[in-house]
Parts: C-alpha cells; structure tokens; sequence
C-alpha cells in the first residue's frame, strides 16, 4: 500500500472515529427501568432489587457525596418519603460516590430513613444513561419510567409530591 | 520502518479519542483544589471588574462544582 497524504489522512479518520466511545442512550420516559441489583450501602449484607419492587410507586435517585444540589434534595426527599411510604411510596438512592466513606460522611450530615445502594462500579447511571447530578426516574407500580427528574431545587417538592400522589391514587 | 512509525502515530491519536468523563465520575473534579478559581465569589467578582474594562465576556469556565448539573 503506498502511503499518500490523503490515505494517512482517511486512517487517522478512521482511527480517531473507531476509538470513539458509543453514547449511552438516555431512558425515555415510557421505557421499562433498567435492571437494578445493588448492595445497601447501610445495611450490610443487604441487596436491593429493583424489580422486586413492582407494585410500589419507586423514585429511583442518583447521588454523589460532591453534588450540591443532592444537599437540597436529601431532606425535601426523606419528608416526601415519611409522608408516603405507608402508601406504596418507596425511594431507592442510588450512591456514585468513588469511595464509600465520602457517602458515609454525606449521610451523617443529611441523614434519611429510605434505603440507600451503592453502585461504585457506575453500571446503573450508564444504564439509565443520566447526564448530570442528581437525576431522579420516577417509576410506576408496573416498572415503567414515568418521570424524569434533572438537578434539585427546592421549589420541585411540591412537584415531585404532586407527581407520587397522582401515581399512587392511579 | 515508515508504515510502522505511521501506524504507531495513528493508534497513538486514536488513544485521544478516550472515553469522556461522565457525569457520575465527576467526584475527583468536583473538589475545591481542581477549580480553576478556589473562591467562586471572588471568581464572579473578578469576572464582572474583567467584562466591565475589556467589553467582553466568558471563557473563564462555569461556576459550580463540575458536577454538571447547571
């Protein structure tokens, strides 16, 4: 093969091209929740499951011990949980955090009584193809994904309540 | 010899094209020593004192914790 300029250009191309990773697609709303199968992170020894949890109304919640907004969102969640969990509400947050004890640290500042996975491992996100921190999927009762919720204010609690309480009364 | 150097130079561009960092590894750039601007209030001031003087505005990064969720 003789090497013209052009050849060199269309190999680099293809090399840079080939080395490019595949984007993970973003969950859609409407599409079935990926598979969850993650250890507590507070419970020893307990897994979580998500399918298991079908028949529940479940907010599923992404956090990292170095995102801000997921420091505004803990308590308004944790309210939001207490006040529904005898109705079918449950929480599942889900911890990105590289290493366990800065999600420790976390917890003892905000702590919350739903339970807590952690995937160190980043196979979920990647599944549920998130684009920032925090992104929560609201779940109905037959594992589909119903909402999508980016970042955390304080004024998306009466959202987010309003939005459980129309599933759960579905 | 040159096909070689060739082919070595061209796997060595591909490794450019690595896979990003994605919004869940975003821990270690996050912390306040890998900020561009350690004080983000001084940052806007300083930014704000810059566009007013020169009549431009930007390119000194987003403030916020590299968490990208703004």
């Amino acid at each position: 093969m003789r090497l013209t300029p052009s050849s060199v250009c269309w190999l680099a191309c293809l090399a840079f091209a080939l080395a490019l990773p595949a984007r993970a697609e973003t969950i859609a709303v409407g599409q079935p929740a990926p598979v969850v199968v993650l250890p507590s992170l507070t419970e020893e020894g307990r897994t979580y499951d998500l399918a298991q949890l079908k028949g529940q109304v479940v907010y599923v919640d992404f956090w990292a011990s170095w995102c801000g907004p997921c420091r505004v969102s803990f308590p308004i969640i944790d309210e939001i949980y207490q006040e529904l969990a005898g109705r079918g509400f449950l929480v599942l947050a889900i911890n990105v955090d590289e290493y366990p004890e800065d999600a420790m640290e976390f917890l003892e500042a905000l702590p919350v009584s739903y339970p807590v996975v952690r995937d160190a491992e980043g196979e979920t996100p990647a599944a549920f193809g998130i684009i920032g921190m925090p992104t929560g999927f609201l779940i109905d009762q037959q594992g589909t994904v119903v909402k999508i919720h980016q970042g955390f204010r304080k004024s998306d609690a009466d959202w987010l309540r309003k939005e459980i309480l129309k599933l759960l009364e579905s | 010899m040159r096909v070689l150097l060739i082919v070595i130079a061209l796997t060595a561009l591909a490794g450019c094209a690595s896979e990003p960092v994605q919004p869940w590894e975003r821990g270690t750039l996050a912390k306040s020593e890998m900020q561009w601007a350690p004080d983000p209030l001084e940052a806007v001031l300083r930014d704000h004192i810059y566009f007013s003087k020169e009549a431009s505005t930007g390119g000194g990064g987003a403030a916020g914790g590299g968490c990208g969720c703004n």
